[in-house]
């Protein structure tokens, strides 16, 4: 009998039942979303048409709404400057912002670096290859966040930034970058054959960060119908989290996926063909 | 799944290694990264480059807000650091507008507001570095950075001094001036030479620093009031009896006796041209 990898698989139970578009919804949202905002930036540079200013790390629309990233800015903070009211102004949007939608819905659905490391998983499936850990815990990046802001103490600057493939894919983006491109193409391989999500699920600190609001944040993904469950796995397979949904899938609680690592993506609800998810507030019964 | 507590200490310490690992590789990294070339002019009201690095975020607004295509955000290859604004002024330099946009877009603080006035703003220091290189100082007529410069007059001006090679033609030679000069590099980019004779530098590498012992009487005086370390004598010269010398005002003369022979004598001395010229 012919082994075959459950990526491989994935979804097909819910194309036939919600169809093709049903099946990948929230994915095809999170492109649009994730290409729509990079292209929003691009705009001004490419077309002379500014609704957008700056980047990621701090930006200004329609010249009257400010917005920082909090994770730089608390290096900048770490590095001995003193914040200065506009960019504090824009960090707290950011941060209700994320309280509110779910802390890491910045991975999934605005971080540019998602495109590559889901491309990376695609071929990951493609080709077949072994998921394996590497033996990276998914902790080690609450150990580089706190390096991020050890390192900004040390040396006084905001030394992250020197090697955050987050802000150098976007800024390369929008403002021209050299061989910034080797950082990423280096994440998409390390992603590809040696560890499975092995940036954005176990390395990065700006995940990290955002986890931490993950924590209290607002909007969550509910294993409602739990009940109907089939064991067909393939949630397990697809979600770049996978140990957040068995405390709420097979758990006796509350069914609301608590952990602070779930992105948000929706992948889940996409691909399970008995609707067993949905999205709901945190505070939400059953 | 329950690990024990060897585990536990075992796994912390592979993390803990791993993590400064990391961070060693970033603060020695950082130290590399943050070296600036001298061609790298921030925009102004930069913080001073200590500062300037904890600061900008790199986030490009003040790029954006760039009327022309003067700053840039490096990138990899610029040797400065990677997403912090900067210029080459000898490609194109500030072109110094009244608003100074770029200082307003700026989020952090990193390019400080308190500048509002574009004149007072310090990028950095116009110095002619190669004066045998300059066409000027070998007595050509050229002067194109004293006319390009927005502070012409004040930031730049045109000396006239003499000649000594041909022994009776001057020079017209430019010379930049501390108190005025933004370096905003409209001079270096205009310089007509294949490399720039004038260069805007970086502050911390055009300015030198006096040790604090070193103080200007005159100025301590000035500041004080009086004088700081004896009290101030009326200087004497010394010189033949019945004579006085007055620095600023006659030279040297007798002592007044009122008497029509002197008025006398002094008539007729001004007719004397080397006289005259010893009077003012």
């Amino acid at each position: 009998m012919k082994k075959i990898n459950i990526c491989q698989v994935v979804g097909n139970d819910a194309k036939k039942s919600k169809g093709r578009l049903g099946a990948n919804k929230y994915l095809i949202l999170r492109r649009l979303s994730q290409l729509g905002i990079l292209f929003l930036f691009l705009l001004g540079p490419w077309f002379d048409v500014w609704i957008v200013k700056g980047n990621l790390t701090s930006s200004l629309t329609l010249d009257t709404l400010p917005l920082s990233d909090p994770f730089v800015l608390l290096q900048s903070f770490f590095a001995g400057h003193s914040l200065a009211t506009d960019a504090l102004i824009g960090a707290l949007i950011v941060l209700i912002f994320y309280l509110i939608v779910g802390g890491r819905v910045f991975c999934s659905w605005v971080c540019p670096m998602n495109i590559v490391t889901d491309a990376a998983n695609y071929f990951r499936c493609k080709l077949g290859i072994k998921a394996t850990s590497g033996g990276v815990s998914n902790k080690t990046r609450y150990w580089i966040l706190a390096v991020s802001m050890l390192g900004a103490w040390l040396t006084g600057s905001i030394a992250w930034e020197l090697v955050n493939p987050v802000s150098i894919l976007h800024r390369g983006i929008i403002f021209g970058m050299s061989f910034g491109w080797g950082l990423i193409v280096l994440i998409f391989l390390f992603d590809l054959f040696v560890v499975k999500n092995g940036w954005c699920s176990r390395l990065c600190p700006m995940g990290a960060f955002y986890s931490l609001l993950g924590r209290v944040s607002l909007l969550k993904v509910n294993a409602k119908e739990r009940d109907k469950c089939t064991d067909c796995l393939e949630c397990y397979a697809v979600c770049p989290e996978s140990q957040v949904i068995n405390p709420a899938l097979k758990g006796n609680n509350s069914s609301v996926i608590f952990d602070k690592n779930c992105t948000n993506c929706g992948r889940c609800v996409d691909i399970c063909e008995p609707k067993v998810f949905s999205y709901s507030s945190r505070f939400k019964k059953n | 799944m329950a690990i024990s507590r060897r585990e536990f200490f075992i796994n912390s310490a592979k993390l803990a290694t791993t993590s400064a690992l990391i961070a060693t590789g970033i603060v020695s990294y950082s130290k590399y990264a943050y070296s600036i070339p001298a061609s790298a002019i921030r925009p102004p009201g930069a913080l001073a480059e200590k500062d300037f690095i904890s600061a900008c975020i790199r986030c490009g607004l003040c790029v954006n807000d760039c009327p022309f295509p003067t700053l840039s955000l490096a990138t990899e290859k610029d040797r400065v650091a990677i997403g912090t604004p900067f210029f080459t002024a000898r490609t194109a330099g500030c072109e110094m507008c009244d608003d100074i946009p770029c200082v307003k877009a700026c989020p952090t603080g990193a390019l400080d507001k308190s500048l509002t006035d574009i004149n007072k703003a310090k990028m950095g220091l116009a110095r002619i570095v190669d004066t045998k290189g300059c066409i000027a100082y070998q007595g050509l007529r050229c002067e194109v950075c004293f006319n390009i410069c927005p502070l012409q007059g004040k930031a730049i001006t045109v000396e006239m001094r003499h000649n000594d090679r041909s022994g009776k033609h001057a020079l017209f030679v430019p010379v930049v001036h501390y108190d005025h000069c933004t370096g905003c590099g409209k001079c270096e980019e205009a310089c007509i030479m294949e490399e720039a004779v004038i260069k805007v530098l970086p502050m911390q590498l055009a300015m030198g620093k006096r040790q604090d012992h070193y103080k200007l009487g005159w100025e301590e005086k000035q500041k004080a009031g009086r004088s700081l370390v004896s009290p101030d004598i009326e200087h004497k010269y010394n010189l033949p009896e019945g004579k006085q010398y007055d620095l600023q005002g006659k030279g040297l003369t007798d002592i007044k006796v009122e008497s029509s022979l002197d008025n006398a004598l002094d008539s007729l001395n001004s007719f004397n041209p080397l006289f005259d010229i010893k009077r003012k």
